[in-house]
């Protein structure tokens, strides 16, 4: 069992604070993805779970026990780095079984959960080889391999894919989502990339110039974002927003159309909706199209909706020209509300 | 210009310089010591293996680099992963550490021969401190133990700093990233040092070595300053047949020999220090 709890960390680097207050918990065996922009904090968090920075205040525990104190060998975790770290002077199997060897398990140990490990991820061919002799994506193996090797509650990957090229991430992403499953070990992945922290979390964390913003699963943070950041960051494009006015009794003014929107609040909201929740109808908001794109699966429109930037993913049978007037409604239940004052969401 | 030609025009005037200042006097100085008047012949290289110094000072020059060099190595490492570890004022550290480089190594014998001569620093603070009662002759032939632990100090002292500035530049190279996952996987800093800085360490290493165990070979000035007669080393061999003796022949089929040792050195060492196909940073 390793749930991770994270309980009032912040982390001051000399007068910038890097993490605010930070409290998150990581129940054992989820898979838990730090997403954000550089810069947030997110590996800043994680290398103070993993111990390779001293958080200024704040605790860490892991699986029951509080570990902040104590050297990262001691806290029941390994890593992959984003630069993979596979030592150079290694064969392959010297590197997966590095941390085995540190803990003076005996050799026939050391040969049984290096091959073992290497064996889940492919590379038990490459067992005497150099790193030098190695592609990229086989070094990311290698690295998650030593990983794996230590059997340890919690693995921590620092934005493991980054380097790898387009078609090489899609294939490991699949990959490591399945090993790890496997594996039954708590995971921490940080990512700036949307669609990595999608497809792989159980939960995503999204965080903001050293905070958590929200933190839900995918889908979650994709419906109901908890905040106006997280709507802009998440989906590709990001949501649109535009301002609303009240008229009473939950009426909304947006763009000359009236909305239902919440009933509780009276002063001015933003109003939201994804692109893809919006179709073209005969009463709806009306939008001067900008630039057209056509993606071949859908049709990315950018137009101006009362002097703000409004896009909509349209059917790819469509046909729309620049400077057509379009009429486009939104699906009532997705649209979402944000208070501009606290940029939270409101219900 | 041809872009075939070019690297070659490039390397062209190196070349020249090479072959004029390098090349052209190893070739006279071959011509030298393969002859003595009359065609070629080995009877420089006799001559100079069977004169009584000849063992002395072929010992002495291996026995002062085999106490020198394995302590610089182990100064120069401990200062470069100090040097590297420092957040401020490292590169003052460095440059102080380092002046010892600028200084002539006769220079740098003259400042031990300051420290250790009857006169000297040495003596006058033992006499100062009542350790002694009167100074002590300590460079004599009755303390051959005494000027060699000088001569190796003054050569530790001038020459550890090639290597420290090889080697620094060596561990920065070594990215961070390797310690964080030595350290995430268990490894102590000691073990982190064996495990990793060493190995990655090793061209580096290679390098600084081959440099000093060539330039200890050539020790002659710092020996000169504090032993002179008294520890006679193949440099000053060389020298004294160059021109006390005025054995041209003789001079230079000893250049050879050291020439020889230093090649067959440099050999073991880039063998001993290999780093394997795809080992490489």
């Amino acid at each position: 069992m390793a749930e991770i709890q994270i309980k009032n960390i912040a982390k001051n680097f000399g007068s910038y604070q890097a993490l605010h207050d930070i409290n998150l918990t990581i129940a054992d065996q989820e898979f838990m993805v730090l997403l954000g922009a550089s810069g947030c904090g997110k590996s800043t968090l994680l290398r103070i779970i993993a111990g390779l920075e001293t958080a200024t205040t704040g605790e860490v525990w892991i699986g029951g026990r509080r570990v902040d104190h104590l050297s990262p060998k001691d806290r029941g975790i390994s890593m992959v780095f984003q630069n993979y770290a596979v030592f150079p002077h290694l064969t392959v199997f010297e590197n997966i079984g590095f941390g085995l060897r540190m803990q003076k398990l005996p050799d026939d140990e050391v040969t049984r959960r290096v091959e073992r490990t290497a064996g889940l991820m492919h590379i038990d061919q490459l067992l005497k080889r150099y790193s030098g002799e190695l592609s990229g994506g086989q070094r990311q193996r290698v690295a998650v391999a030593r990983a794996l090797a230590m059997e340890p509650d919690v693995i921590l990957m620092d934005e493991p894919l980054s380097n790898l090229d387009a078609l090489l991430r899609l294939e490991m992403r699949a990959e490591l989502k399945g090993v790890l499953a496997d594996s039954k070990t708590t995971a921490i992945y940080v990512t700036h990339d949307q669609v990595e922290a999608m497809s792989l979390a159980d939960r995503i964390s999204v965080m903001h110039q050293g905070r958590i913003v929200q933190a839900a699963t995918p889908i979650e943070v994709y419906r109901n974002p908890a905040a106006e950041f997280v709507a802009g960051f998440i989906g590709n494009p990001p949501m649109n927003f535009l301002p609303a006015t009240p008229s009473g009794d939950g009426k909304w003014q947006v763009a000359g159309q009236v909305l239902d929107g919440p009933t509780s609040r009276s002063a001015p909201l933003q109003f939201a909706v994804r692109p893809e929740d919006i179709r073209p109808a005969d009463s709806g908001l009306t939008a001067t199209a900008k630039v057209v794109e056509p993606l071949g699966a859908h049709l990315l429109v950018t137009c101006e909706v009362e002097g703000t930037m409004f896009r909509a993913v349209l059917d790819s049978d469509l046909t729309v020209h620049v400077g057509d007037q379009l009429t486009l409604a939104p699906q009532p239940d997705r649209i979402r509300w944000f208070d501009p004052e606290t940029t939270l969401a409101v219900a | 210009m041809n872009a075939r030609i070019l690297p070659y025009m490039l390397i062209l005037p190196v070349t020249l310089f090479l072959c004029l200042f390098f090349l052209y006097p190893f070739v006279l100085v071959s011509q030298e010591a393969f002859s003595t008047g009359d065609g070629f012949t080995l009877d420089n290289f006799r001559d100079v293996a069977s004169y009584w110094k000849f063992p002395i000072s072929l010992q002495n020059t291996l026995l002062l680099a085999a106490a020198v060099v394995p302590i610089q190595v182990a100064l120069a490492l401990l200062m470069a992963t100090m040097v590297n570890r420092m957040q401020k004022g490292r590169d003052m550290v460095l440059y102080i550490w380092t002046i010892p480089l600028g200084i002539s190594d006769l220079a740098a014998g003259i400042i031990w021969l300051a420290i250790f001569e009857q006169s000297g620093f040495l003596n006058s603070m033992m006499t100062g401190l009542g350790i002694v009662d009167q100074p002590m002759n300590l460079l004599s032939y009755q303390s051959p133990l005494i000027v060699f632990v000088a001569i190796a100090l003054a050569e530790i002292w001038r020459a550890t700093a090639i290597m420290l500035v090889i080697l620094v530049a060596g561990i920065g190279l070594i990215p961070k990233e390797y310690y964080e996952a030595a350290e995430v996987f268990g490894a102590s800093p000691w073990k982190r040092f064996l495990k990793v800085t060493l190995p990655l360490l090793r061209p580096s290493l290679q390098t600084a070595l081959i440099l000093r165990v060539v330039l200890a070979f050539e020790v002659f000035a710092v020996v000169a300053a504090l032993g002179g007669t008294l520890f006679p080393v193949l440099m000053g061999e060389i020298y004294a047949y160059q021109f006390d003796l005025q054995d041209g022949g003789a001079a230079a089929a000893l250049a050879l020999i050291v020439l020889a040792i230093s090649i067959a050195f440099t050999l073991v060492i880039l063998r001993a220090l290999r780093v394997p196909k795809g080992a490489t940073i």
